[in-house]
């Protein structure tokens, strides 16, 4: 019992110190005014683009359910690179830039923990990015978000669901990250980008050729778009084609089971990661850029 | 009863696989072979040897960073392999010459941050870290960006971040490696003073500095290529040198001297030659005292002029040369495997 406990702490400890530390990393930019215009323009611009490729496609029929559809996913898809850089980065920063990766190795840390720790200044960060393109969308795009509509219990369960599962996947880039001491530097962003288009963020699954469709419903984030979708507009969203035959208790068990899944094929994909790495030597490897 | 081991290996052997491209076929790199030691709790345990010795990827061992290849490791009663969590609750590592750390943090704030992950209360880190800062030196920088500290400082931070959570086994590599001779000399009193405060502490330093092993070390393990040549209080491990004597000579000499001609009088064990600034260095080692009047004469036929001349007392140097049959820097300056 007493073990168990020691254990708690060891964790918590971890992942409140490294919290912490990555909030004073990011953000100590040295221009407040340069980060807000950062962190307003980057998700701005990017729904911007997204919206001006849809009007044109479709002769700016904006009233279609499709329009709300490819909105919100887009929106929401800002916290996968997000998170998943979050938890992976600290490897690279740590081992190369600040070289204390060995330092924080040899204390007793629990390294899931540290890493999801130094995750949540990327989270609030992103959390950022997603609430100015919901509300540059509401207030200017006409995006169909009626606040009494929301289904709050399901879209804070839903994201809280979502965003653990983010960062238990974000392991598996980390291990990855961990084992391969070159190349990962953009891990984060580029598998985002890559799952981008399989998980139905701005267009449904029935538009993929049928062979690629798998992907999609194999993906957790797949289900944790869709369940965020209902629980805001829940209405409209119901005119969307892929799960039109689930109820939000079965997208719900599916994205609990997924997860689930999902977190543990990562916890032991890292803990194979991390022994490999040890075996060869690669905590303290640093590739002098 | 005997005392317990803070520290002991079994037939520890670590091999490294190296290849530099992916054409080239896959070498291997022998960096410990069959090493087993015993350290007790309270011991100021020194591993002395050259570059590339193994002293780094020993350590590296001990702190669970890398794994074995063969052989065993315990640390404070556990397994490295088995139980690496038991065994991080329990020790703290430096490694000296280089300048790890956020950069972006005060010096207090790295410390505190790894003073956390130990479980320290925020007061009594504050305190530690403001004595440790005292005792080394830095106590007025504790408030600066630990990036605008020079190289020298920011080791300075990270020594006091070794000590700051009072590990039962620390483990320092090369501490004073790229200090001047003021601070160097700072952090060997210090290691020393913290020792003593504590009988149950127990401390493994590496170093390639004589020195730093004699003056330090209860025990120093002499390794060389990956295997422990001897291991020993350094008194006892030059006691074995008692039947030879050793003598310094400083000469002017229009050229290197010959060697050769030297080692070929009877009694003369070794001779090497040192360029100095304006004179030559001659480390001599000889079996009978009798055997200097014929250097002495042997240096006349090669024109070199004596400029002073000591008997001293062995070193752990001699310990070395006695094992390996090469001093510590020629052993170092040959070229190693291209890599
Ligand atoms: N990650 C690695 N991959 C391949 N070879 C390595 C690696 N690390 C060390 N070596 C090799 O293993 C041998 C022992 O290295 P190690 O760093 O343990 O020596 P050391 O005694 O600490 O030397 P130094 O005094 O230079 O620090 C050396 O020949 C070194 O080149
Ligand atoms: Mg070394």
């Amino acid at each position: 019992m007493k073990g168990i406990l020691m254990q708690k702490s060891v964790n918590l400890r971890s992942f409140l110190t490294a919290s912490w530390l990555g909030w004073q990393i990011e953000s100590n930019w040295t221009d407040p005014f340069l980060f807000a215009t950062y962190s307003i323009i980057k998700p701005v611009a990017g729904a911007a683009i997204l919206v001006l490729m849809y009007s044109i496609v479709t002769q700016g029929n904006f009233e279609s359910p499709v329009f709300a559809y490819l909105y919100l996913g887009n929106a929401f898809y800002q916290y996968v690179p997000a998170v998943l850089t979050g938890v992976s980065w600290t490897i690279i920063e740590d081992r190369e830039h600040y070289r204390t990766l060995k330092y924080i190795y040899t204390a007793p840390v629990n390294i899931p923990f540290y890493l999801f720790g130094r995750a949540v200044a990327k989270f609030i960060v992103g959390t950022f990015g997603v609430v100015i393109t919901i509300a540059a969308g509401v207030l200017f795009l006409n995006v169909p978000l009626d606040w009494s509509q929301v289904n709050w219990p399901l879209f804070l369960l839903t994201l809280v669901l979502g965003i653990i599962m983010l960062a238990v996947s974000g392991l598996i880039l980390a291990g990855i990250t961990l084992k391969t001491a070159r190349h990962s530097y953009y891990i984060g962003d580029v598998v985002a980008g890559g799952l981008f288009l399989f998980t139905g963020a701005i267009f449904p699954l029935e538009v993929l050729p049928v062979w690629l469709r798998p992907v999609g419903y194999l993906l957790p984030i797949t289900y944790w778009l869709e369940l965020i979708r209902r629980s805001l507009v829940g209405a409209v969203a119901e005119a969307f084609p892929t799960f039109t035959t689930l109820s939000n208790g079965d997208l719900l068990l599916i994205l609990a089971a997924s997860s689930l899944a999902f977190g543990i094929a990562s916890i032991f994909i890292f803990r194979s990661c991390d022994h490999q790495a040890r075996e060869r030597g690669l905590i303290d490897q640093t590739t002098n850029y | 009863m005997s005392q317990p081991l803070a520290v002991k290996t079994e037939n520890l052997g670590r091999i490294y696989k190296i290849r530099n491209n992916r054409k080239e076929k896959q070498r291997e790199l022998l960096a410990l072979e069959k090493v087993n030691l015993e350290i007790r709790e309270g011991e100021l345990f020194g591993l002395l040897g050259p570059n590339g010795a193994g002293k780094t990827t020993l350590i590296k061992i001990l702190t669970t960073l890398l794994s074995p290849t063969s052989g065993r490791a315990w640390v404070a009663g556990f397994d490295v392999t088995q139980q690496p969590a038991e065994v991080r609750k329990r020790i703290n590592m430096v490694s000296g010459g280089e300048t790890s750390g956020y950069g972006l943090l005060t010096v207090r704030e790295n410390l505190w941050m790894f003073a956390q992950f130990y479980g320290i209360p925020s007061d009594e880190a504050n305190r530690r870290i403001k004595a440790l800062a005292e005792i080394v030196g830095i106590a007025d920088r504790l408030n600066t960006k630990s990036s605008d500290l020079s190289t020298g400082l920011r080791q300075k931070m990270n020594i006091i971040r070794g000590f700051l959570t009072d590990p039962e086994v620390l483990f320092l590599d090369e501490p004073t490696l790229g200090l001047d001779v003021g601070a160097s000399r700072d952090v060997r009193s210090f290691i020393r003073r913290w020792m003593d405060e504590n009988p149950h502490r127990t401390l493994l330093l590496t170093t390639h500095y004589m020195v730093e092993a004699e003056e330090l070390c209860d025990r120093v393990a002499i390794i060389n290529q990956g295997r422990v040549l001897a291991c020993d209080t350094p008194s006892r491990l030059k006691q074995n040198l008692h039947h030879e004597i050793f003598f310094q000579v400083w000469v002017v000499a229009p050229r290197l001297l010959d060697e050769y001609s030297f080692l070929q009088i009877n009694g003369v064990k070794h001779f090497h030659q040192f360029p100095e600034e304006d004179s030559l260095r001659l480390e001599i080692t000889l079996e009978e005292e009798g055997a200097l009047s014929e250097v002495i004469n042997e240096l006349t036929v090669q024109s070199a002029r004596i400029l002073r001349l000591e008997k001293r007392e062995p070193t752990l140097e001699d310990v070395f040369v006695q094992l390996v049959g090469q001093r510590m820097e020629e052993v170092e300056n040959v070229a190693l495997p291209a890599n």
